[in-house]
């Protein structure tokens, strides 16, 4: 008997790093332009080879665990959204990919838009950009999976944890990784505990209004851009999976919605 | 040959650790002849544990009764192997899993299952006469239908046999979904079809059929080490060298269609094995 629990709980523990060391992702274009579809894939090339951390794009929900999804929601398409996400078996993740993906973006005015991926289905990570460029969406995958350990119980969340303990979990945006700084550490670690708490919230409560952020965001990914012209993509994005404990730089949140925004969420679900 | 059924067990438990590995390295040296860094060795079975942890997501029953009979009969095909049975017995249990992957496939009201289903059974079609032939071939050298006999041979049967082994690697390269056969199902997704014969299966059914194959892939390069069935080494650098050779080709070709792979794969593959025949029956 007693054997036979050793036998569940080693093979439980298999299971769970399993989910975390195989992601397999569905790519949905939800009437995106596009640009960030060729991002998506761009993934998938020698160049950043996302098969080193497990992932492979199976293009089957019934396969997958992570659905990235990318443009805005329409009111034709919500259905097949909302159909392919509930043909994948659980745990499973989905990522907004994009300014459309977060907000509606440039199409947000359009008569027939409804607005980001979160107007329907549950969106536990928000990447920014117009483009989102393959580093940050490979950025948002490993956030995902953060995510996935969240649920699954294996950490504590840490939109729940101190500042300093969410900026020690927070992988995000170490592919803008420069020399790690006091003072900005300390700024990061609070700007991250915030950005974090909006996520989450944002998956408890997806209907929510998120207004202005699509500018916000592709402001931001102007100043990412800037910071990672140097770098070398692939050593950049095996750097964002490696390295446990980011310490953000001022371009702050690959990943993770604007600060001004998860102001607002605070503002909204607290 | 019941005195060793206790080591074909051990020896099917480790072919199933055999393969999962052999696919990791597979997944390796495939990224690297595409020049990335590809996923760890280990990769095959996360991808299966994760599998197993997700929730039943089933069309219907039959899918769980055919992924079970699927791994069930390549693991007493491989177990057969092991016990060094008769080949003919081999090929019937090996074929019944195959039919049962397509069952499956059939139950449900997907096209792309369908398809994929439609396309698995015309591979069945195109490696089977094949396999069959290979065993015939066999049998001449050996005098039986039994491993055991082979094992017996003094000399090695490669030398003897060449145009048959080279047929026996269109059987391969069927059974292992690789290019330019890898029409009903690709390891590699995005495939028009999707995932093909595999669509519909997920979750722990999908495991089980990515076990099975595991264990129908060392069963075929089992046959294949039959061909140099005198020597550890020479046995090990044949096995090396075919699935190197495998590989290389599919990262050379496309995938082609259903009647290519009739005309050229069929044809030729039977066409190998009868020369072969008639020279070792003239010589
Ligand atoms: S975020 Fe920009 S690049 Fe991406 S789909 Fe929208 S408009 Fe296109």
């Amino acid at each position: 008997m007693n054997r036979l629990e050793k036998l569940q709980q080693w093979f439980n523990k298999r299971i769970n790093e399993g989910r975390l060391k195989s992601p397999w992702i569905v790519h949905f274009d939800c009437g995106s332009c596009n640009g960030c579809d060729i991002e998506t894939l761009a993934c998938l090339t020698p160049v950043y080879d996302v098969e080193r951390f497990g992932i492979i794009n199976v293009g089957n929900p019934k396969h997958a665990d992570v659905l990235l999804v990318t443009g805005t929601v329409n009111s034709r398409n919500r259905h097949v959204l909302k159909n392919i996400y509930d043909q994948m078996p659980e745990p499973k993740a989905v990522i907004a990919i994009g300014a459309c993906g977060m907000t509606g973006g440039v199409f947000r005015e359009c008569y027939n838009v409804l607005g980001g991926v979160d107007q329907v289905i549950p969106v536990d990570v928000y990447v920014p950009g117009c483009p989102a460029k393959p580093e940050a969406i490979i950025d948002g995958v490993v956030t995902a999976l953060e995510r996935i350990k969240v649920k699954l119980g294996l950490i504590e969340d840490p939109a729940l944890s101190s500042g300093e303990a969410a900026a020690a979990l927070e992988p995000v945006s170490s592919f803008t990784q420069t020399a790690p700084e006091k003072g900005v550490e300390s700024e990061a670690a609070a700007l991250t505990g915030e950005s974090s708490a909006a996520r989450s919230s944002a998956f408890d409560a997806p209907a929510s209004d998120l207004s202005a952020a699509g500018a916000t965001s592709a402001k931001e990914t102007a100043a990412q851009g800037d910071a990672t012209a140097e770098n070398p993509a692939g050593e950049t994005s095996a750097a964002a999976f490696e390295q446990e404990p980011a310490a953000q730089s001022e371009t702050a949140g690959g990943t993770t919605p604007p600060a001004g925004k998860a102001q607002e969420h605070d503002g909204k679900t607290v | 040959m019941i005195m060793l059924l206790p080591y074909a067990v051990a020896a099917l438990v480790l072919s199933v650790i055999a393969g999962g590995l052999l696919s990791g390295v597979d997944r390796i040296v495939t990224a690297r002849l595409q020049s990335r860094q590809g996923p760890p060795v280990l990769q095959p079975f996360y991808d299966v544990f994760k599998l197993f942890g997700k929730t039943h997501s089933v069309v219907n029953p039959w899918q769980v009764f055919c992924s079970f009979v699927y791994v069930t009969a390549s693991a007493l095909a491989l177990l057969l192997f092991f016990m060094r049975g008769d080949l003919l017995l081999l090929f019937f249990i090996l074929t019944i899993g195959a039919v049962f992957q397509v069952v499956g496939a059939l139950t449900v009201n997907s096209p792309f299952s369908q398809v994929g289903a439609q396309r698995e059974l015309l591979q069945m079609l195109t490696y089977e006469p094949i396999l069959i032939l290979v065993f015939i071939a066999l049998s001449m050298k050996s005098g039986s239908f039994l491993i055991a006999d082979i094992y017996r041979l003094e000399e090695p049967l490669l030398p003897s046999m060449p145009l048959v082994y080279v047929a026996l690697g269109y059987a391969l390269t069927i059974k292992l979904r690789k290019s330019p056969f890898d029409i009903s199902a690709s390891h590699h997704a995005h495939q028009e079809i999707v995932r093909g014969v595999l669509n519909d299966y997920s979750g722990p059914q999908l495991a089980l059929l990515e076990i099975g194959h595991w264990l129908d892939v060392v069963l075929l390069l089992g046959i294949c080490s039959l061909f140099w069935s005198t020597g550890v080494v020479g046995m090990i650098v044949l096995l090396a060298a075919t699935y190197f050779v495998e590989l290389v080709i599919d990262n050379v070709c496309a995938r082609l269609t259903w009647q290519w792979m009739l005309l050229r794969g069929l044809c030729a593959g039977v066409i190998l094995c009868v020369i072969n025949l008639f020279l070792l029956y003239a010589v």
